[in-house]
């Protein structure tokens, strides 16, 4: 079952246009990357599937035709976005960081589990909980933007290039839990990133995007196999 | 020392004004970084509306918390008909808006309520229960009123999920739409609360000052003051600049300037802090790790 479809997607930042009629899928549990250098549009995709950008085109999330809807309609839907910069309200506690995650929920006893959940996930995040998220590391800070997102209980967790700025080992951590959120709670991503290597592991499904089109699709496997792309973004 | 300590208590009284009205001007900087230069005028004109109330027959109490109730639906409207359209425009239509606001209020208080000057009574007794040979009764009623807004202020934004996600949305709005929360509602929630917390100052101010459409004139440039020498940023900062600003003024004119020049002094606080410590107290130099 498609959880995500994207027909024919536009999109504009003014009157510059960033994408063309873009289409992609996402499986319903799966994993999508995207993929694509600089300025391609990978950003504004994700960007797209929150409204936080001008948008034209069909996007269907979870039955629901959500183009033209308000992004906190899309929140509501259980679409949630660690964007680009991570999105961290760095004056706020790391408490307050993970509460806002969970804003839009009603359930109060079911968001104080979860916040256990990202603690048990990320003891560190425990160890600091009262402080301000602007002074953590940015392993730290990444690892609380994903909580923060997974407070939603979202069907569908958007990553806007995770591995940004962190040191390789950091960047590992990150990934091995971005896997076992995905098969433990189920929840289905976007991830966006410039480390094809690294996305192309985690994801079964890949799209290729240059200069706001799509321009290669697949199961990730293939797409790591393709001369071009390996030669182009793999480096090998 | 008994005049000394009389100068310093009415000091704190006027202060506590300042301090609400400085706390009113920080909470719309802080989510829009715009210096509402109306805010006076509608705490004036509030205060007028408090008053037709009490005029009407409503008791005084009544007529204060339906006050602050009107004035913030009246700041919530200000802010979706007159700023939301101007809420991405460059600073300098923000202030002509404000500036327009401000007179717009002025001219209506006139026209509506007239310029005669109006008594506007206190609710308070005219003894003071304690101290009561450095401190009036209306003096300690409008500290302790500022003191209970301040709590419930504070208790608002610390407690709440609305008070979180209006911080939020005024750090880093961008994110705070992104988990759900409507950014452009909670600035219009800003600025209803910003209204009613102005509104307690202009009837806190309406007994000393008597009840014209001026009242706020000079109110707002000690709370302007008070809001820069605090920290502009910073709501604490915004309380103990105002009672600082109502102590230096007081003392000031007592026994160095006299009382027709007390004015200066907060125009002088206004450039000193500026030019000598622009961020005020307490306001903070912002400080991450990248």
């Amino acid at each position: 079952m498609k959880l995500l479809e994207v027909k024919d997607l536009n999109a504009w930042y003014g009157s510059t246009q960033a994408l063309f009629g873009v289409s992609f899928e996402l499986e319903k549990g799966g994993i999508t990357t995207i993929l694509g250098a600089n300025g391609a549009g990978k950003t504004t995709t994700l960007r797209a599937m929150c409204q936080t950008v001008k948008t034209s085109g069909d996007v269907s999330f979870d039955g629901h035709t959500i183009s033209g809807e308000s992004t906190d309609k899309i929140v509501r839907l259980g679409m949630a976005h660690v964007p680009d910069g991570r999105g961290t309200f760095t004056g706020l506690t790391v408490e307050e960081n993970l509460r806002l995650g969970a804003y839009s929920r009603t359930d109060k006893d079911g968001v104080a589990e979860d916040m256990e959940r990202m603690f048990e996930r990320f003891p560190r995040l425990k160890e600091r909980i009262h402080q301000q998220a602007g002074t953590l590391s940015g392993g730290e800070q990444q690892m609380l933007a994903i909580s923060r997102a997974l407070m939603l209980r979202p069907n569908l967790l958007l990553l806007d290039e995770p591995s940004f700025g962190l040191a390789p080992l950091v960047v590992q951590e990150i990934f091995d839990h971005l896997r076992a959120i995905n098969e433990t709670d189920h929840v289905s991503m976007l991830l966006v990133e410039q480390n094809a290597s690294l996305a192309l592991n985690l994801a079964d499904q890949a799209y290729l995007l240059e200069t706001g089109k799509v321009v290669l699709s697949g199961p990730a496997a293939e797409i790591r196999a393709d001369e071009s792309v390996r030669k182009a973004y793999l480096g090998y | 020392m008994d005049g000394f300590l009389l100068q310093v208590f009415s000091g704190l009284a006027s202060g506590s004004i300042y301090a609400l009205v400085a706390l009113a001007l920080v909470m719309i900087y802080q989510s829009t970084h715009h210096i509402n230069l109306a805010q006076g005028e509608m705490a004036m004109f509030a205060t007028f509306i408090a008053w037709a109330l009490i005029q009407a027959g409503v008791s005084y109490w009544i007529a204060f918390f339906l006050t602050i109730g009107i004035a913030f639906v009246g700041g919530v409207l200000v802010q979706r008909i007159f700023i939301k359209p101007v809420e991405r425009a460059p600073v300098l239509n923000n202030v002509i808006v404000f500036v327009g606001l401000l007179v717009i209020f002025n001219a209506m208080a006139g026209w509506i309520f007239d310029h005669v000057v109006k008594s506007f009574d206190s609710p308070f007794p005219t003894q003071s229960p304690v101290l009561n040979s450095y401190i009036s009764g209306h003096q300690l009623g409008t500290v302790g009123v500022t003191f209970g807004v301040v709590v419930v202020v504070y208790s608002f934004f610390r407690f709440t999920p609305i008070g979180l996600a209006m911080r939020a949305a005024a750090q880093n709005p961008d994110s705070a739409a992104l988990v759900g929360i409507r950014v452009s509602w909670m600035l219009a929630l800003g600025w209803g609360l910003a209204a009613s917390i102005g509104s307690v100052a202009g009837m806190m101010a309406a007994p000393v000052l008597f009840l014209d459409p001026n009242l706020m004139a000079g109110v707002l440039l000690y709370g302007f003051a008070a809001a820069l020498l605090g920290g502009i940023d910073n709501a604490f900062g915004a309380i103990v600049g105002g009672l600082l600003v109502g102590v230096i003024e007081n003392i000031l004119g007592a026994y160095v300037i006299g009382n027709d020049l007390k004015l200066t002094v907060a125009l002088v606080l206004i450039v000193g802090t500026l030019t000598l410590m622009p961020n005020g107290l307490f306001g903070k130099n912002v400080v991450t790790r990248v």
